[in-house]
């Protein structure tokens, strides 16, 4: 058998690796930053597709996003938009309409936005207020850390009364806390029953075109609907815009997530038929992962293709310098032969030497790819992530590119005529 | 007891549309314990005689019995197997591997034999003591002269207990004084029942061996019983 004694030509390649360090050193250097790449590769991949998770669970994989979008401008409508009041976005009419015609909507949270200055004992923040309904909090898994959330009560009377959002109560604040003191959202005094954490689900930390939740005060939608009014004037280089808004966004989670992609094409046909403009988005979170998967099996790919490329040529290097080495112990091999090796042991015996060269490049190459990700995070605030198959994969992928790129000068070494071996000098 | 038995060996090299015979038809009968020199001009075939009867080549036609096992039909595994088993080579060059120390040397064939480590390492020690290297067993090739270097190779031929020793012009590359205490030592073998076949074209040393075959064209020209050592 030529994997018999194993241990004496692993014992026998080490001593004769250990003889060239500088030589065996160099040789791998291609099979270590082919397994590097691999892993390097993998973690970022890995890295994008749990960051694509995170962002789901953040937006909540059962919940559908509407957003209230400004129509694209009619072309040589612009200079008589200037003072017309422009009317968009999400109606109360829609989000009765989803609530009681779509199937299979659990609940809808409808929102009005508006940005408004937040004063506290002379103190005062920039910050989004939100009109919304009590159930808020649950749909974007945000918990109370203080006091209550708005009432059906609060709703029907229109309360003056806020919640904060922490991030906001603390810089607000300092240590004092606010809770049951007022606060002015612009000029309106409020009355603060709690405090809710900052970040949630559904409000889409790093996603474009969704609100931020750090500075954030939720008051009764009714009460925003009253004291705000629905019509935003904006006044920019001496040129006024109004806006008339309903709702700026909505909420809607369905309650099976087998049916978040039917449902979002219904609501999508439903809002379709009552709005002439596309003056809304909708924003599926299961539709994005899908996307990022997506993008991220092209990205491996691409990726990919580049690992193999650096592995092939780092397989080439130690075949190249595995040819070089047969040649030159031409007469170790004959002398081997004629004491009683067998074809098969000098094949062994090569290839030994030649998968440890390799796997030695894999575990240098493994501590590189390990570290790699660290510093891409580092530097680009990418997150990586390495799994422990990705390492496995890659020292697999090493010993492999040992065996096959080792075969032929094994093979060399092996096939040699005893009687030239011994006579080369 | 015959070790060798060759009858009409023959070996013909191919070399593209030449053929060129560097042995033919050569028959001969080794007895155990015999010291044989095989002489001969360049090109007469000894080597190729050697090698056959090493067992590193197999002849174009004729058969050869070693030890009573007709080794000319066999596969390269078996005859890896003969060599290993009951063949010693001693070369001219020495052809020690230059990684490794003089009992690693030694020990070579026995690796092999799947002879484990340590009894290796005893009986290595104990052939270095038969030569007289004793006191050089961790040494490395390179630091040993060429006396020296011929007697680890002997202790290497050795090493199996081969029923036939070949030497390929042992003395070759040794000065007088060198050749003639390695021709010592191989008398000693001798003298205590090993059966030897030397290539030389020395006289003096063909003189030493209990019979001389000599080779010319590939084929035996004389051979004689001298007397040898005797």
């Amino acid at each position: 058998m030529p994997f018999a004694s194993t241990t004496r030509n692993v014992r026998l390649g080490l001593s004769s690796l250990a003889a060239h360090k500088l030589r065996s050193g160099l040789t791998t250097l291609g099979i270590v930053f082919g397994v590097a790449s691999v892993i390097c590769m993998l973690a970022i991949g890995e890295g994008l597709s749990y960051e694509a998770r995170e962002q789901i669970k953040r937006l909540g994989s059962n919940n559908i996003i509407l957003r209230s979008a400004k129509p694209p401008q009619e072309p040589g409508a612009g200079g008589a938009a200037m003072h017309r009041v422009l009317q968009y976005g999400l109606t109360y009419a829609d989000v009765e309409r989803i609530a009681t015609v779509v199937p299979g909507v659990q609940v809808i949270v409808p929102t009005r936005e508006i940005r408004k200055d937040v004063w506290f004992h002379g103190r005062r923040v920039d910050s989004t207020i939100v009109g919304t309904v009590p159930w808020y909090p649950s749909i974007t898994n945000r918990r109370l850390l203080a006091g209550r959330f708005l009432t059906t009560l609060d709703m029907r009377e229109a309360a003056n009364v806020c919640v904060l959002s922490s991030a906001l109560a603390r810089e607000l604040s300092g240590l004092w806390n606010p809770l049951h003191d007022m606060v002015k959202l612009g000029t309106e005094p409020y009355k603060v029953v709690g405090i809710l954490e900052s970040a949630g689900v559904g409000t889409g930390e790093g996603f474009e075109g969704l609100p931020q939740t750090e500075r954030q005060v939720c008051i009764p939608l009714t009460a925003a609907r009253l004291r705000f009014g629905e019509l935003i004037v904006d006044q920019q280089a001496g040129s006024m815009s109004m806006e008339r808004v309903e709702l700026h966004g909505a909420i809607v989670r369905v309650s099976e997530s087998d049916h978040v992609l039917k449902t979002a094409e219904v609501i999508e046909s439903l809002l379709k038929s009552f709005h002439e403009k596309q003056d809304y988005e909708m924003i599926v979170p299961l539709q994005l992962l899908l996307e990022k998967e997506r993008v991220k099996r092209l990205y491996n790919m691409v990726l990919g293709l580049m690992a193999a490329i650096s592995l092939l040529v780092g397989g080439i290097g130690i075949m190249n310098i595995m040819l070089a080495s047969v040649s030159e112990r031409t007469s170790e091999i004959g002398i081997r032969r004629a004491v009683g090796a067998k074809r098969g042991d000098v094949l062994a015996q090569f290839l030994t030497e030649t998968v440890l060269l390799s796997g030695f490049g894999g575990l240098v190459g493994i501590l590189l790819g390990v570290g790699m990700p660290r510093l891409i995070t580092r530097l680009t605030g990418m997150s990586t992530l390495v799994t422990a198959w990705s390492v496995l994969l890659a020292f697999g992928i090493s010993a492999l590119v040992g065996l096959i790129f080792g075969y032929y000068p094994a093979r060399r070494a092996a096939r040699m005529d005893p009687i030239v071996a011994l006579r080369h000098e | 007891m015959n070790i060798v038995e060759a009858s009409g060996l023959s070996k013909i090299h191919r070399m593209g549309e030449v053929s060129v015979a560097a042995l033919q038809g050569v028959s001969l009968k080794v007895r155990s314990g015999e010291f044989v020199a095989v002489s001969g001009p360049s090109g007469s075939g000894k080597s190729t005689l050697l090698n056959l009867l090493g067992c590193l080549d197999t002849p174009t036609s004729g058969t050869y019995r070693l030890a009573g096992r007709d080794v000319s039909a066999m596969d390269d595994d078996a005859l890896s197997e003969i060599r290993r088993d009951r063949i010693g080579f001693i070369f001219q060059s020495f052809n020690l591997i230059p990684q490794l120390s003089v009992v690693e040397n030694i020990g070579l064939p026995l690796i092999y034999a799947d002879v484990s480590a340590s009894e290796r390492r005893e009986r290595a020690r104990r052939l270095a003591e038969t030569v007289g290297l004793a006191h050089r067993t961790a040494h490395r090739p390179a630091e040993l002269s060429g006396g020296e270097l011929q007697r680890v190779a002997i202790a290497r031929a050795l090493a199996n207990d081969p029923v036939l020793i070949l030497a390929d012009e042992p003395t070759g590359n040794l000065d007088s004084r060198t050749g003639r205490e390695i021709m010592a030592l191989l008398q000693q073998l001798w003298r205590r029942g090993a059966t030897l076949v030397v290539v030389t074209h020395e006289e003096n040393i063909a003189r030493q061996a209990s019979r001389n075959i000599h080779l010319v064209d590939g084929r035996v020209e004389r051979d004689t019983a001298t007397a040898g050592a005797l």
